[in-house]
């Protein structure tokens, strides 16, 4: 099938587009990296100085990630239960399964 | 942030012919909103609440970018250095706040640039409000106390909103809004405990012009809101255009007092058995002449808009050019 106008425009149209990055901000030594949004930049340079200046204006963290947003590998929300719900029988994986007398004290 | 405009879209149909498996979907999503749950950017939903969340959240967008347009006009004449220091961090918030807004739309498969190309077509609406002429350095703290308060207001309940990407752009836009309404307010209150006759007269006649634009901020009367119903069904809005109005009422009238202005409404009084304050009549029509293009400064607003994109596009050009120089990369900068 070839192309119609509209996906060519469309096409053409992202081609102007600057791609998206997703931004990931540790807010301070010893947390992880947290998603906290994204942005359009043409490089991975100004992706960086632009969240810079987007998310972080408050002193919101020490280190930024930028990851382009098309190089996300992400489950599909149809195959939620068969991923997790698995895991919802097995409360033995739990330290609150394990009935202790109380003389053994914290463990 | 300014829900108003969605109440002025037109009603949309409603999807009758439906595959099984939408009905089916249709249900789950149904019953996911009963249970208060969020709903993702990957998750089915039905085309027409994606439809009002493209417009809905592009619109508050649009709002965000425009409104720097009254504002950044002091930034050059602000009185002081701190108080240009303040009012340059307001107006990139504002950036900051369309930028998050944009993210959030695009989540629901329309590109910020198909966004942008709605508003410079005039085809998308953005905040009445930023239709008004900003005429003295009072405005802009004017602005700040009744135009960020009026925000405000509309936007904490959208921190709830259903749509999980928009409430997410929402908790951080409101955590950076009080210092909007804050600073505004105390510049004002500087203006009027230690400033000169001329600077009292100069508060008071820039509150006099924003205040009956700041209720209109909170759309037209429930009755009047056709898509109110759906909204609240949806989750995508928590709170009635009145109910945010008379809030809003509420707590302002008691600010002016201690600012020592008069708020321009003779009926505004409080009212014993109701608990709250009455006040009088909109002109609802000068609401529909702004929405509609006929404000004081629309035609000029949007012609600013549409020269920054056209004469950044050289920018955004080279910029691209560039990264596909370094790549390597001739096709795109993908």
């Amino acid at each position: 099938m070839t192309p119609s106008k509209t996906d060519q425009a469309n096409a053409q149209a992202q081609a102007r587009e600057w791609p998206l990055w997703e931004v990931f901000v540790r807010a301070k030594a010893g947390l992880d990296h947290k998603h906290c949004g994204s942005l359009h930049a043409p490089d991975p340079t100004m992706a960086l100085q632009m969240a810079r200046e987007v998310y972080t204006r408050r002193q919101e963290g020490v280190s930024v990630w930028v990851v382009r947003s098309d190089q996300i590998i992400a489950s599909d929300p149809a195959d939620k239960a068969m991923l997790f719900d698995p895991m919802e029988d097995k409360v033995y994986r739990h330290p609150t399964f394990y009935e202790l007398p109380p003389e053994v004290g914290h463990m | 942030m300014y829900t108003q405009a969605m109440d002025t879209a037109p009603k949309e149909e409603r999807l009758v012919v439906r595959s099984v498996d939408d009905a089916v979907a249709e249900e789950r999503f149904e019953a996911a909103l009963d249970r208060d749950e969020f709903i993702e950017a990957k998750d089915w939903m039905p085309e027409h609440y994606r439809k009002t969340l493209v417009r809905q959240i592009s619109q508050h967008a649009h709002s965000e970018i425009v409104g720097m347009l009254p504002e950044g006009n002091w930034i050059s004449r602000a009185p002081t250095l701190k108080r240009k220091a303040i009012l340059l961090a307001k107006v990139q918030d504002e950036a900051g706040h369309g930028l998050y807004l944009y993210a959030a739309g695009e989540t629901l498969g329309t590109s910020r640039d198909q966004m942008l190309d709605a508003l410079h077509a005039g085809k998308a609406k953005y905040s009445s409000i930023f239709n008004y002429p900003t005429l003295t350095w009072a405005d802009v703290g004017v602005i700040g106390w009744l135009v960020d308060g009026a925000a405000i207001m509309n936007q904490l309940p959208l921190c709830r909103c259903s749509y999980a990407p928009y409430a997410r752009a929402m908790v951080r836009i409101c955590r950076e809004e009080s210092f909007h309404q804050r600073q505004g307010y105390e510049s004002l209150l500087t203006m009027m405990t230690k400033g000169t006759e001329a600077q009292r007269a100069m508060v008071q006649d820039a509150t006099n012009r924003w205040w009956w634009p700041s209720l209109m901020m909170f759309g037209p009367p429930d009755d009047q809101s056709p898509n109110t119903a759906q909204s609240m069904r949806w989750g995508i809005k928590r709170i009635s255009n009145d109910d945010l109005r008379q809030k809003f009422v509420d707590a302002t009238a008691q600010q002016a007092k201690i600012l020592g202005v008069t708020l321009p409404d003779p009926d505004l009084k409080w009212n014993e058995a109701r608990g709250r304050h009455d006040f009088g009549p909109i002109d609802w029509s000068e609401f529909w002449r702004v929405v509609n293009g006929e404000g004081p400064c629309n035609k000029e607003r949007l012609a600013e808009r549409v020269d920054a994109w056209n004469d950044g596009e050289w920018v955004r050009e080279a910029a691209l050019a560039h990264a596909r120089k370094r790549t390597g990369d001739q096709r795109a900068a993908a």
